[in-house]
């Protein structure tokens, strides 16, 4: 288990002062001016070094992402764009960052704007954080105020302004470029790409949309050396990570573990285990609503890293572990999922709009048995028709669940039809439309 | 997709509080010259936030006329994003169930009937003495605190059904329960205490650190 020492959102609980002085109490802003005194390669470099992969879900590395920021600021200025539109189902980490840390969050903003050559940053938090906006606003206002923010910001030189925007309600934001249009005041939209945003991205202007996590963690990363980071986790998935934990354990909670740590460790230490017993799981899904489901015989040795969980064909995701026990109707469960995409779907793409209404309404049929065993494989075929033709990933992560439930819990959809058909009779008959 | 529309009753006419118009100013000035477009949802939740917490249509004028917007533009915001609402809600609270898959797999759906036993049969719909009004939403990123609804600005978590009960009742009587976990729990900790952080030297020690806690985000809160 990961020592109280080597965590760093040592507030996470709210169990001391989130404001300033608490923070400081807790080592955030020392050596801020230090570090970006040491300049943008030194620093792309040391977050390059740790491994830091990206924290929104997709896990693409962070240094890596920072280099892609032209090297001379032209005529458009730079913009450090941070995604706090948390929203993906089982995932609720940054809430508790801007809530109870948020000085580690704008120290990062500060460090990271740096190292991009971007002197004016946007928080992007989703709307229904309303508390949590005030808290960070507040966590802001105490930096300008104490010379950490604005002109010469912590005495390093560097003009930095931080400004916290917010959403209404509207999942797709999190995809970075739909988030950038609602930035911009527009429908959230997804563009197509390319051009990129570090090319084209805040206004016309060259511009990252970095995660909250990823940000918030690169403070610590500079102050105790990369190669404390990346002492965590298998080859290739370095550090420590929030995972929070919801449904069917004892204690569901939020955590902070290192990378790679075996998921049955993590039920067991910190949620007193799965509700009535290791025996009783039936699946996880482990990254968050839009990566598959794991069925419970590949729980038993499970690192929860990105590479592990890839090769089984799911993902760490956003690391939002859902633990369904036996009791769960698991496909209920994946239609709601499959609910959400349809309601959060932006429109925009046919294959997304039209199918993922689709996949709910066949879903719903086959929670009841409603439903032709061949329809299985017509369902299989259409996530595969939405899956990678759409502007944004929101097609895929509507597909994903669906084909995660269709490859483990095939049995339990053809168990269903076959009782629903034996207990037909003549008398229920109803003619509905065509799908 | 949601489809969304605008109420048929509409007022006359709308126009921001002194207080808020000084606040849409100056958060137009956060984003770069000519770029004002960018305070759209801001000044539309101002206004919604003015209105009773429902939008109506001279509002989303209103807000346009303000920002140099298209009506259109600004209209298409109102009716994109889902935490505008377009008909009137109700006077004491707006109950917003959060109904996917983690909340729903520890109990929403307890949740929601007692909504429509209260409330209102089906979501949107006004209660009989004006008071209440529910919906389900999507995700509201409090999935270690399920089941949990939101009302208004805060949050409401760990519920039951029978705790959700004692929250409409106190609601009616016109007061504002704590918000946060509705059982003995420390925001996204693990119920019955921590698993971590039991260690951690910088932070004062704990008996200090709790009257603490209870008095900064009050602090944070009021100045924001």
């Amino acid at each position: 288990m990961l020592a109280d020492k080597d965590r760093i959102f040592t507030n996470l609980y709210g169990q001391g002062d989130s404001g300033l002085k608490g923070a400081k109490a807790r080592g955030a802003w020392r050596g801020t001016a230090g570090f970006i005194k040491k300049g943008q390669d030194w620093i792309i470099d040391q977050v390059k070094t740790s491994g830091l992969r990206g924290r929104g879900g997709a896990g693409f590395p962070t240094g890596l992402k920072w280099s892609f920021m032209p090297r001379d600021v032209g005529e458009r200025p730079h913009y450090l764009v941070v995604n706090a539109d948390e929203s993906e189902p089982g995932t609720c980490k940054d809430r508790e960052i801007m809530r109870h840390d948020p000085h580690l969050l704008v120290e990062g903003c500060l460090i990271a704007g740096f190292a991009m050559r971007a002197h004016v940053g946007y928080i992007y938090v989703r709307g229904e954080f309303i508390r949590e906006r005030e808290r960070l606003q507040a966590a802001i206002d105490e930096a300008y105020e104490a010379g950490l923010l604005g002109k010469n910001a912590a005495k390093s030189g560097w003009d930095f302004d931080l400004y916290v925007h917010h959403g209404a309600g509207a999942y797709i934001c999190g995809e970075e470029t739909a988030l950038l249009e609602s930035l911009e005041g527009k429908k959230g939209q997804p563009r197509l790409k390319p051009p990129f945003p570090a090319n084209v991205g805040l206004y016309g202007c060259p511009t990252t949309v970095n995660n909250v996590e990823s940000i918030a963690v690169v403070p610590e990363i500079l102050r105790r050396g990369a190669e404390w980071f990346a002492g965590f986790g298998r080859p290739n998935n370095h550090g420590t990570k929030l995972f929070c934990i919801s449904g069917h354990v004892e204690r569901p909670c939020t955590v902070e573990e290192a990378m790679s740590v075996p998921l049955r460790e993590l039920l067991d230490k910190h949620c007193g285990g799965v509700r009535g017993g290791w025996d009783n799981l039936l699946a996880v899904i482990p990254g968050g609503s839009s990566v598959p489901c794991l069925p419970a015989d590949h729980c038993d040795d499970l690192p929860m890293d990105f590479d592990a969980l890839r090769d089984l064909k799911s993902g760490l995701g956003t690391a939002a572990v859902i633990v369904m026990d036996k009791s769960t109707d698991i496909v209920r469960a994946i239609a709601r999922i499959s609910y959400f995409y349809k309601h959060e779907s932006c429109g925009q793409c046919t294959p997304c709009r039209e199918g993922t209404g689709w996949m709910w309404r066949v879903l719903e049929r086959m929670a009841r048995g409603e439903a032709h065993k061949r329809e299985i494989d017509m369902l299989l075929e259409v996530t595969h028709q939405v899956e990678g033709h759409t502007i944004c990933a929101l097609g895929d992560a509507a597909a994903w669940p669906v084909q995660g439930l269709i490859r483990h819990f095939r049995h339990e959809i053809e168990r269903r039809i076959d009782s629903y058909t034996a207990n037909a009779s003549a008398d229920d008959v109803r003619l509905v439309a065509a799908e | 997709m949601a489809v969304r529309r605008l109420h048929p009753e509409q007022p006359e006419s709308f126009a921001f509080s002194a207080q808020n118009l000084a606040w849409a100013k100056r958060e137009m000035k956060k984003y770069p010259k000519g770029r004002q477009a960018s305070a759209v949802i801001p000044l539309l939740w101002k206004a919604q936030e003015q209105y009773d917490n429902w939008l109506p249509e001279p509002a989303i004028r209103a807000v346009a006329d303000l920002l140099d917007m298209p009506y259109i533009r600004v209209l298409e915001v109102a009716t994109f994003y889902t935490m505008f609402q377009l008909a009137p809600v109700g006077r004491k609270a707006h109950v917003q169930v959060c109904g996917t898959t983690p909340c729903m797999l520890r109990g929403a759906e307890d949740i929601k009937q007692v909504c429509r036993r209260r409330i209102a049969q089906t979501a949107h719909e006004v209660s009989a003495d004006g008071d209440f009004s529910w919906e389900e939403v999507e995700c509201l990123g409090a999935c270690v605190n399920a089941p949990m609804v939101q009302v208004f600005s805060d949050t409401y978590e760990d519920l039951t059904a029978d705790s959700f009960e004692a929250l409409l009742d106190a609601f009616a009587r016109g007061e504002r329960p704590v918000p946060g976990p509705q059982i003995a729990r420390t925001h996204a900790a693990p119920a019955g205490g921590q698993t971590s952080l039991t260690d951690v030297p910088t932070a004062t020690k704990p008996g200090k650190s709790r009257a603490g806690t209870r008095k900064t985000p009050s602090k944070a809160s009021s100045k924001a």
